[in-house]
């Protein structure tokens, strides 16, 4: 891009052509200067998060400005560097808290509302990174063919008693390779990819479409128990638009495993402040507005996923299904830095072929 | 003017039309297009560049884990996709091409450009539909549920959609009009006077098209054939949606899962080699072969009559791709959006569509300017380097677009920091990003992304025109410029067209660049349905996907008419 000065002298239908295309640009660059402004780069669905971005300016007046995208929104940061328009990177899981993270593009937030807000276990010791909201990885079972206390735990879908009754989606999913990356934290590597295998010889079929589809693969009788996020299950109970999920739901328990030792496995939707922050102070404002009270009710009534901050009233859903379990409080790190050795794992069984 | 001076040419073996022409040469003008030929070319291979750079720095190597346990799968997952809808995809479209072409049968004039609408079809978007149909919950499962008494999921046998079968049938459904629309130009081309001789020489029909008809046409189903080919590597949303493990499954994995862009990046640089050798087979296979048309090339062509059984099964032939390609997916978007018209229609879905719109014009204007430059300047300075470095910059097309996007982060955001460090220095502001996070890259990107659509079908459209031509008008006083505008751009209009309205359906469809690189706030039809389907939220996103099927359409008929008149009116 160097050198558009010297096309001009070589031919005019150089010139054309490139002149051609930042007509349009200009229309688009003019919303990341003005006073008031925060501006988000998303790896999560903008229409998940746009009512509390929605409840944040009608109360505080400042612009929230997004771009969501699930890949390629940390190295964007990365390479804008210093001139970065990014104030904050919103992720639904660890995975990319951990990489940008490490990779030095966030700082610290010293924020008391945040520290009273967030417990220790969900927020960075150091600062960098703070959960918004909670979720675990559970187990489905049919109400039909399983009885209750036939399965306790995780490890026990690797036993052969299951033997072709068990769905989930991809293993190379991020949600399966932080649950993953737990097993390896547990019980070690060796111990993981046995459980991997057997969990693999389980199969009912080639691990495939979202967690939803688990649960309605229970509900048609492909198999019998299946891993899905917790929040799945109130997004299908209440989905009165496709009533057929309702009927999903209703075929099955919610079983949140490993509840007699170290409790079931947590997931983390979160935020990092970036290092090069234009509007820090709106930054800061927008963070500390997502986990007080009115965000943290809103994300569990509108998303079904659990509040980080205690004592939110949580919805009567969450209240009836979800009530009191037994959390694992392992280090989320931990699991982030599991992941490459997860993946490699899911290649090494061969789970998802 | 300049003396003519005459260029030694370098390579002694170059077929005719190479050696005509650089004696012709003007020294000065033909230089003045060689560079800016050059510098384009440099400029749209930026991002290619950037991705074998990143290559050079693995945070680990991943090869010795990937060949020991998914390597082979993905390669040969590969293969058999590319093989199945490069091999599906030239069934369809060649032998409808040939029928709507060569043939007389019910519904032919309709079919000519029905053909064409698949097209408007994003690849995600028709995977979406078929699982929604095709599922154990869907309505055909469902109806053959009720009719035969089964009750559950053991009681019966039905083909499973998401599964590699099912990918390479998507993928072929909607990709196979690039070889329909240029095996069926071929076919207009070279019809009426082959054709006639064909005939006189005692050959059916089905002969006619075997030993007259797909020789000739071979260039165009290759070029179609390497575009197919191309569009299918790079596909991630569908193989990814029925869990096919590709090389493009590779890429991501490694780059998100095991945070290793580098690895990934290798991944990506290994299957342009692939593809690159693909290409440069298929070139040399017809090495040989060189075609130019003589002026009386179109005599209105007389059509094979076909009756009874064979019409029934050409107008089959042609009917079933047009349904599974088109009909069905339409009515089942449509459906959709009508039932949740209330929830889902706003205000903001007209400045969403004109964006698509106006992005996607402006982008087929621009690929097609870059593709003039960079195919007239090689006509112009054949053998001087020029052709490798095009053949590179075309290379855009086989990257996964995401990488693609990083592929145009790195120079974009280089090139902003550098002017403002500079500044900072000298004149102590900070002009910040000027060209990162702005429209102009998600066009750059689109300009990669789709030249060698544009480039291809420009340059096949010069090929034909003979060299005397060029020296006619040359020795008639006109320079190089004039000479293309004078001479050549009222010949090539037709391809011109071709390729930018293929380029603008391209664009209306294209997701993984456009959500990585776009401003803020700022949506594309395609963005806007994306962030909905990927949650399997089919009914909140159909509205959507059919306005980018309706936009989609207009340049598909467009392109159909074209294509009909160059017939009629050269």
């Amino acid at each position: 891009m160097l050198s558009f000065g010297k096309i001009k002298r070589f031919s005019a239908l150089t010139l054309l052509s490139v002149s051609a295309l930042p007509m349009v640009a200009a229309v688009s660059a003019a919303s990341a200067n003005a006073a008031e402004e925060v501006n988000i780069y998303s790896a999560r669905q903008a229409f998940l998060i746009k009512p509390m971005l929605k409840a944040f300016t009608d109360e505080t007046g400042i612009k929230v400005n997004v771009i969501f995208a699930k890949k390629g929104l940390i190295e964007r940061i990365e390479n804008e560097g210093q001139n970065t328009n990014a104030d904050l990177f919103l992720t639904p899981d660890i995975g990319p808290i951990y990489d940008i993270v490490n990779k030095g593009l966030t700082q610290a937030v010293d924020s008391p509302v945040l520290e009273k807000n967030i417990p220790s276990q969900y927020r960075d010791p150091d600062d960098q990174w703070f959960g918004l909201t909670t979720r675990s990885r559970i187990i489905y079972t049919s109400k039909e063919r399983v009885k209750e206390g036939e399965i306790k735990t995780y490890e026990d879908l690797a036993d052969p008693k299951w033997k072709g009754k068990v769905c989930t989606r991809s293993g190379k999913h991020t949600y399966n390779l932080s649950l993953v990356g737990s097993m390896i934290a547990t019980h070690g590597e060796a111990e993981a990819e046995k459980w991997l295998e057997g969990v693999k010889a389980n199969l009912a079929r080639k691990p495939q479409g979202n967690d939803r589809a688990q649960v309605k693969a229970v509900k048609e009788g492909v198999c019998d128990v299946a891993l899905g996020n917790s929040y799945y299950f109130g997004k299908m109970i209440t989905n009165a638009k496709k009533p057929e999920q309702i009927g999903w739901a209703q075929s099955v328990n919610l079983l949140f495993p490993n509840q007699a030792d170290r409790g079931a496995h947590m997931g983390i939707s979160g935020v990092v402040l970036t290092k090069h922050s234009k509007n820090k102070d709106n930054a800061i404002k927008l963070m500390e507005f997502l986990s007080g009270p009115m965000a943290q009710y809103m994300y569990a009534q509108e998303n079904f996923e659990f509040p980080v901050r205690p004592g939110t009233p949580k919805s009567s859903l969450l209240d009836q299904y979800m009530g009191d379990f037994k959390a694992d409080d392992m280090s989320l790190a931990t699991i982030a830095a599991n992941r490459s050795k997860a993946s490699k794992l899911v290649d090494k069984v061969g789970f998802d072929n | 003017m300049s003396s003519s001076s005459t260029q030694p040419t370098p390579m002694a073996h170059k077929p005719p039309l190479a050696a005509d022409t650089s004696n012709l040469v003007s020294t000065d003008s033909h230089r003045r297009w060689f560079f800016s030929a050059l510098v384009v070319a440099v400029l749209v291979a930026l991002p290619v560049v950037s991705v074998f750079y990143l290559s050079l720095f693995p945070s680990e190597n991943i090869w010795s884990h990937l060949a020991a346990t998914v390597l082979p799968t993905y390669i040969s997952t590969t293969l058999i996709l590319m093989i199945g809808v490069g091999g599906l995809s030239i069934l369809i479209g060649v032998s409808t091409a040939w029928l709507v072409t060569m043939c007389n049968f019910p519904g032919r004039k309709m079919f000519e450009w029905a053909l064409l609408l698949p097209f408007a079809v994003p690849a995600y978007v028709i995977a979406y539909v078929y699982t929604d149909l095709l599922e154990y919950a869907g309505p055909v499962q469902g109806a053959l549920r009720r009719f035969f008494g089964w009750s559950s999921y053991q009681d019966y046998w039905f083909p499973d959609i998401r599964t590699l079968g099912g990918a390479i049938l998507m993928l072929a459904l909607v990709l196979y009009p690039y070889i329909y629309m240029l095996a069926r130009a071929s076919f207009l081309e070279h019809s009426a006077n082959i054709q006639a001789a064909s005939r006189t020489l005692g050959c059916t029909a089905f002969q006619s098209f075997l030993r007259v008809s797909l020789p000739m046409a071979r260039p165009g189903i290759a070029v179609g054939l390497s575009l197919v080919s191309m569009e299918t590597i790079n596909d991630f949303g569908t193989v990814d949606y029925f869990a096919v493990k590709s090389l493009s499954a590779g890429i991501y994995d490694t780059w998100l899962n095991m945070s290793n862009l580098g690895g990934a990046a290798q991944i990506a640089s290994f299957m342009l080699v692939f593809v690159v050798i693909l290409i440069t087979l298929e070139r040399i296979g017809r090495a040989r072969q060189k075609q130019f048309n003589s002026s009386d090339r179109f005599k209105t062509l007389e059509r094979f009559e076909l009756r009874g059984w064979a019409a029934y099964f050409s107008s089959l032939t042609c009917l079933l791709p047009f349904i599974a390609g088109f009909v069905i997916p339409f009515l089942l978007l449509g459906k959709y959006a009508y039932e949740n018209f209330n929830e889902t229609w706003s205000e903001e879905f007209l400045i969403i569509a004109g964006n698509s719109f106006l992005l996607s014009a402006t982008a087929a204007v621009a690929a097609c300017l870059v593709g003039l430059i960079l195919a007239y300047s090689k006509r112009l300075s054949p053998g001087r380097g020029l052709v490798g470095v095009v053949r590179f910059a075309n290379l855009g097309y086989a990257l996964p677009g995401a990488v693609l996007a990083i592929g145009v982060i790195i120079p974009f955001a280089a090139f902003d920091n550098g002017v403002d460090s500079l500044m900072r220095e000298y004149f102590g502001v900070s002009t910040g990003l000027l060209l990162s996070g702005t429209i102009f890259a998600v066009l750059f990107a689109y300009v990669v992304r789709f030249l060698a659509v544009a480039h291809g079908s420009v340059e096949s459209s010069l090929a034909k025109i003979t060299p005397t031509m060029d020296m006619a008008s040359r020795s008639l006083g006109l320079n190089t410029f004039q000479t293309l505008v004078k001479v050549h751009l009222p010949l090539i209009r037709g391809g011109i067209m071709t390729g930018a309205l293929v380029v603008f359906v391209d664009c209306m469809k294209e997701l993984p660049a456009t959500l990585i690189l776009r401003p803020f706030n700022f949506d594309t039809l395609a963005t806007y349905v994306y962030q909905y389907a990927s949650d399997e939220m089919l009914e909140e996103s159909a509205l959507g996907a059919l306005l980018i099927v309706l936009v989609g359409l207009i340049p598909v008929i467009l392109l159909s008419r074209s294509i009909a008149e160059s017939q009629r009116t050269n």
